[in-house]
């Protein structure tokens, strides 16, 4: 699934919804000892794009969010990467329980976590919020029972106010 | 003398210096500035409020706190309370060029110190 990185392009070729760049990685759910390398690989693919380096923290922070609440809550789920050439596109699907009150979990500080997740330094009940607030598009659905499908946008050129 | 750089910013030098930490790894970074702290054991957050090129100050040890400084931009982590990094975090961090540091402090001594002496908090960013 892994495609080579295009390291150059002509200024002006690319269409602004046109796809540079897209992997899938996979998470699997209660595997804290990894939770984290998968936003630490998108990160360096876009470091290697080329990718405004404010852009690409944002990402990688919301990324990691996403990473470990399907580790934290979910039985396994996946993160599509695209790069577009003025943003990147993210979607996290998970098999899990879901999420029965999204208005209430996307508050701070709303938290189901274990004693455990926090003791990894996780379930503050700002996983969401904070996925929101770096990102410039969001969406959530879930169905209890079911899973979670989060979709995220970051634009290169970052959002006001970041 | 904490404030040695330019710009107000802080050695990472002067902090070992000051807290008298262990450099776990990293040694070959010592002369980055820092110019901002921000101390937490949640690892949200971090994500969530520091500001980017602040150094890391937490008791978490798992290589969570690895990942976490590497995706926020931190320039390196100081383990508080004598605490040490898992094998894994240790690994992370040299892959990374993170550079480790440890102190017998505890962290709200470590933020006490390092703020008396011009480290400013990374809220100030």
């Amino acid at each position: 699934m892994t495609q080579p990185i295009p390291t150059s392009r002509p200024a002006g070729e690319a269409k602004t919804d046109e796809v540079l760049y897209r992997e899938s990685f996979r998470i699997v759910g209660n595997d804290f000892e990894h939770g984290g390398e998968v936003a630490t690989r998108v990160k360096a693919i876009l470091k290697q794009l080329g990718f405004p380096t404010d852009a690409i923290r944002r990402l990688s922070i919301a990324n990691f969010e996403a990473e470990m609440n399907v580790i934290m809550y979910a039985a396994e789920g996946s993160l599509e990467l695209a790069v577009l050439p003025t943003a990147v596109r993210v979607t996290v699907s998970d098999r899990g329980q879901g999420i029965p009150d999204i208005e209430w979990a996307m508050q701070e500080g709303h938290s189901t976590a274990t004693p455990e997740m926090r003791a990894r330094g996780f379930g503050a009940g700002l996983g969401l919020p904070n996925i929101r607030r770096n990102s410039d598009e969001f969406n959530i659905e879930s169905t209890v029972g079911v899973g979670t499908v989060l979709r995220y946008v970051v634009y290169a050129n970052g959002k006001a106010g970041s | 003398m904490v404030r040695e750089a330019v710009g107000g910013n802080v050695l990472l030098r002067s902090i070992v210096a000051l807290l008298d930490c262990e450099v776990i790894c990293g040694h070959e970074v010592l002369d980055i500035e820092v110019p901002f702290c921000f101390a937490a054991d949640l690892m949200s957050d971090v994500l969530a409020f520091s500001a980017p090129d602040s150094l890391l100050i937490t008791g978490l040890t798992s290589v969570q706190s690895v990942h976490t400084a590497h995706v926020a931009d931190c320039r390196g982590i100081l383990f508080v309370s004598g605490k040490q990094p898992s094998p894994e975090a240790l690994k992370l961090a040299r892959d990374n060029s993170i550079p480790l540091l440890a102190t017998a402090h505890s962290m709200a001594d470590s933020c006490g110190i390092l703020l008396h002496h011009g480290l400013s908090p990374a809220s100030k960013a």
